[in-house]
C-alpha cells in the first residue's frame, strides 16, 4: 500500500531528485506531502496532475508550480521568481511575498500571495473558455503589474501599504489586451499602461471581488469586510488586439 | 587544449540559464571566513554551468593592507620575468608569492597566478604624467593588459583579494581555498556566459584598484560604453562585457567623484517619461547626466554587485530585467545581497528584513553606517539636495 503521507526532508536534495521523489509519491497515491528545509529547490510541484496537498516549509526557488495541473501547495515563507509559470490548474497559498513574473504565462488556477510580489507579475496571463486563472496578491506590486495580460483575473489589495500610502507600480497593464484588474485604492493616469482604461465595477465584479478576498481573508485570517469597505479601481484592455495596426498601413 | 577558451563540456543539459551573484558585507568591519559566501553561490549552482566562478574579499591581507595587492594571470608563464621586471621599474615590490592553490585539480589548465604586495615609487611617479597614486596604477595597469604579452593583472585594490577561474563555484573555492581567507566584505558569482568566451581572465569579479563588479545580465552597450571609456584611459582586454562596468565605476566614483546614487543615475538613468514628472530642478539634473555621460549608459538587463573598500552597491537596470533581493541579518550589521532569496535564508536563517530592490535605485551599505532601509522613496528627491551639488561641481 503507498503511504497516504509523507515526510521529505529537502535539505541539501538537489531539484531534480526532490522532484522525482515527488512524481514517484504522487504516481503510489500519497495524498499529502509535506516538506521540510526547502533551499531554493526548482520546479517544486512541475507537471504534477493530481489534486494533492504539498505543504512547504522554506524558500522554495523559482518556478514553483510550473506546468502544475491540480495540487494544492501551501508555500510557509516567501516564493522566488516566476512561481505558477504556465500553470494549468489547482492552487498555490504563499505565506509571504512572491517574486517577480508570478503567473508568467498562468492558464488556469489560482495564486493567493499574502504580502507583497516583485516585476511583471501575471505577464502573458491567458484564459479560454473554462479556464480562468486567478491572482489575489495581498499586499503592493512593483512595476508592469499585468503586462501583456490576455486573460485572467488578478486583484491586488494594498495590505501592506501605509496608511497614506499608495501603489508606486508604472507601467500596469502596459500591452494587455485580455481579462481584469481590480486594484484597491487609487492609481493616477501615468501609472497606467497605453493599453488599459479605468471603467466602474458592476454587480459582477462586486461578487467576484467579495469572493476572492472572502478566499484570501480565510487563507490568511484577515477582516473580508474591511478590505471590501474601500473602492477598488477596474482595469480592462481597451482593445483584444493593441498592436494590430502597429505594423500594417 | 587551448588554454584561454573553453567550450561548453556540459552538454544540451545546461544550455540556458542565467548568472548567479552573492554578496555580503558586515558594516562594522567584522571580519568573517569565505564559508557562508561559498555556502551561498553554491546554493545556486545551477544558475551557472561550470563556465566560470570567482570571489572577491576585503580585508583578507591585514599583514600587507597598505599594499596595492596586484592578481596577476600568466597565460603564458614566460612573460613572468618581463613583468616582474616592469613592477620593480615602477613600483616598490615589498612581498611577492604564488597565489595558493590545490595541487591536484580536475580544472582545465590553469594559468600561472601570482600575488604581488607593492607601493608606489615616489621617484617613478614622478617621472610620469600621473599625478595621483590611483591614476599611476590604473595606466600601469592597462599597459600590461594591453601588451598582449600573455599576462593580465585582473585585481589591483589594496586589501582585497579577487580569486575567479573557469570551473563551478564549488570548484573554484576548493581550489584557492576561499574558505580559509577572511573579510568584512565578500562577492561571489557563478557564471553561464552568453555570448563571450569562458575562460579564466574572463571570470567575475572584474577588478581596478579596489573595486569589483559581479554581473549577471548582458550590457548590449558595450561598444558604446567601450568607446567612451577608452577615451578616458581604459582599455578592455578580457573580452566579457562586465569589464566596462568596472572600469565605468572607477571613472564616475574614484575619478569624478560622483556620489553612489547618482553613478547609479548614469548606469540606470530613469526613463525619459519619468524625467518630465519630476521636479524642475530634477529634470535638469537627470537631463544634464545624460548629456554628460550618455556613453556610460548600460543598457540591457543586468543586475550587479559593485564593491570597493568599505562599500558594497547592489544596482539593477531601470526596469529590472534581472532579479536582486536584498536582507538584513537580525543583528542589524550585515547586509546579504543576492540573485535569490533562498541562499540568503541559508547562511542567515533569522533576518531583520528581506526586500526587493527597485530597478535603477542603488542599495548600498557603507563601513560604519547604518544599513540602508527598504524603498528609499526620498531618493529621487534628495539627488538635488546641495550636498548632490558641492559633488557634482567637484567633479
Amino acid at each position: 500500500m503507498p503511504k497516504k503521507s509523507l515526510q521529505i526532508d529537502a535539505s541539501g536534495v538537489p531539484y531534480r531528485e526532490l522532484n522525482t521523489q515527488l512524481r514517484q509519491a504522487v504516481d503510489g497515491g500519497t495524498k499529502t506531502i509535506k516538506l521540510h528545509n526547502v533551499f531554493g529547490q526548482r520546479y517544486i510541484g512541475t507537471d504534477l496532475r493530481s489534486p494533492v496537498e504539498i505543504d512547504i516549509q522554506g524558500t522554495p526557488g523559482n518556478d514553483l508550480a510550473s506546468f502544475m495541473d491540480g495540487p494544492r501547495i501551501v508555500v510557509h515563507g516567501n516564493a522566488q521568481d516566476g512561481c505558477g509559470n504556465t500553470m494549468n490548474g489547482g492552487e498555490v497559498i504563499i505565506h509571504g511575498r512572491a517574486g517577480d513574473a508570478t503567473g508568467y504565462s498562468m492558464r488556469g488556477g489560482k495564486i493567493f500571495i499574502r504580502d507583497d510580489v516583485g516585476y511583471r507579475v501575471a505577464i502573458h496571463m491567458k484564459e479560454y473558455e473554462g479556464k480562468r486563472p486567478t491572482i489575489v496578491i495581498g499586499g503592493t506590486a512593483q512595476h508592469f503589474l499585468g503586462e501583456y495580460m490576455a486573460g485572467g483575473v488578478l486583484v491586488v489589495l494594498g495590505l501592506t501599504l501605509l496608511p497614506d500610502g499608495r501603489h508606486t507600480a508604472s507601467y500596469i497593464g502596459t500591452g494587455m489586451h485580455g481579462g481584469i484588474m481590480y486594484i484597491r485604492g487609487q492609481l493616477e493616469a501615468y501609472q497606467l499602461g497605453k493599453e488599459v482604461g479605468q471603467v466602474l465595477l458592476d454587480e459582477a465584479d462586486e461578487a467576484l471581488l467579495a469572493d476572492l478576498v472572502n478566499e484570501y481573508a480565510i487563507h490568511f485570517g484577515c477582516d473580508a469586510s474591511a478590505i471590501l469597505d474601500q473602492p477598488f479601481t477596474k482595469l480592462i484592455p481597451l482593445s483584444s488586439r493593441p498592436y494590430g495596426r502597429l505594423y500594417a498601413y | 587544449m587551448n588554454p584561454t577558451s573553453y567550450e561548453n563540456r556540459y552538454g544540451d543539459d545546461k544550455v540556458y540559464d542565467a548568472c548567479g551573484l552573492f554578496g555580503i558585507m558586515d558594516v562594522t568591519g567584522e571580519r568573517f571566513s569565505g564559508q557562508d559566501i561559498v555556502t551561498g553561490i553554491v546554493n545556486m549552482e545551477e544558475r551557472g554551468n561550470g563556465l566560470g566562478a570567482g570571489f572577491a574579499v576585503y580585508g583578507c591581507y591585514p599583514d600587507h593592507a597598505d599594499c596595492y595587492a596586484f592578481h596577476v594571470m600568466y597565460t603564458d608563464p614566460g612573460s613572468k620575468p618581463e613583468v616582474e621586471s616592469f613592477l620593480k621599474t615602477h613600483f616598490y615590490l615589498v612581498h611577492q608569492e604564488e597565489v595558493p592553490h590545490q595541487a591536484a585539480s580536475e580544472l582545465p589548465d590553469p594559468p600561472l597566478i601570482w600575488r604581488y604586495f607593492l607601493h608606489v615609487d615616489p621617484a617613478a611617479m614622478a617621472q610620469a604624467s600621473e599625478d595621483d597614486e590611483g591614476e599611476y596604477i590604473v595606466q600601469k595597469v592597462m599597459q600590461i593588459n594591453t601588451a598582449e604579452m600573455g599576462a593580465y593583472i585582473y585585481g589591483s585594490g589594496k586589501n582585497t583579494g579577487v580569486f575567479k577561474g573557469v570551473g563551478h563555484p564549488s570548484q573554484i573555492a576548493e581550489y584557492f581555498g576561499i574558505e580559509e581567507y577572511q573579510g568584512y566584505l565578500w562577492t561571489a558569482h557563478s557564471r553561464f556566459p552568453t555570448n563571450t568566451p569562458g575562460w579564466w581572465g574572463g571570470a567575475h569579479p572584474f577588478a581596478l584598484l579596489d573595486w569589483t563588479v559581479v554581473h549577471n545580465g548582458e550590457v548590449s552597450s558595450y561598444g558604446a560604453n567601450r568607446r567612451y571609456l577608452e577615451m578616458q584611459g581604459y582599455h578592455c582586454t578580457m573580452r566579457t562585457d562586465t569589464e566596462v562596468m568596472a572600469y565605468a565605476a572607477d571613472l564616475l566614483m574614484r575619478r569624478h567623484n560622483l556620489p553612489v546614487k547618482v553613478a547609479a543615475k548614469v548606469m540606470a538613468p530613469p526613463l525619459w517619461g519619468e524625467i518630465s514628472r519630476m521636479a524642475p530642478e530634477d529634470q535638469t539634473l537627470y537631463r544634464t547626466l545624460r548629456q554628460v555621460y550618455g556613453g556610460l549608459l548600460i543598457n540591457g538587463p543586468f543586475t550587479i554587485i559593485v564593491a570597493r573598500q568599505n562599500e558594497m552597491i547592489g544596482l539593477t537596470d531601470r526596469i529590472r530585467l534581472r532579479p536582486l533581493t536584498a536582507a538584513v541579518g537580525n543583528d542589524g550589521n550585515r547586509l546579504y545581497l543576492s540573485s535569490e532569496e533562498a541562499p540568503i535564508r541559508l547562511v542567515c536563517p533569522e533576518l531583520q528584513r528581506v526586500w526587493t530592490p527597485v530597478g535603477g535605485q542603488p542599495i548600498a551599505a557603507r563601513l560604519g553606517e547604518p544599513l540602508p532601509v527598504e524603498n528609499p522613496l526620498a531618493l529621487e528627491s534628495s539627488l538635488a539636495s546641495p550636498a548632490f551639488a558641492c559633488a557634482a561641481r567637484g567633479a
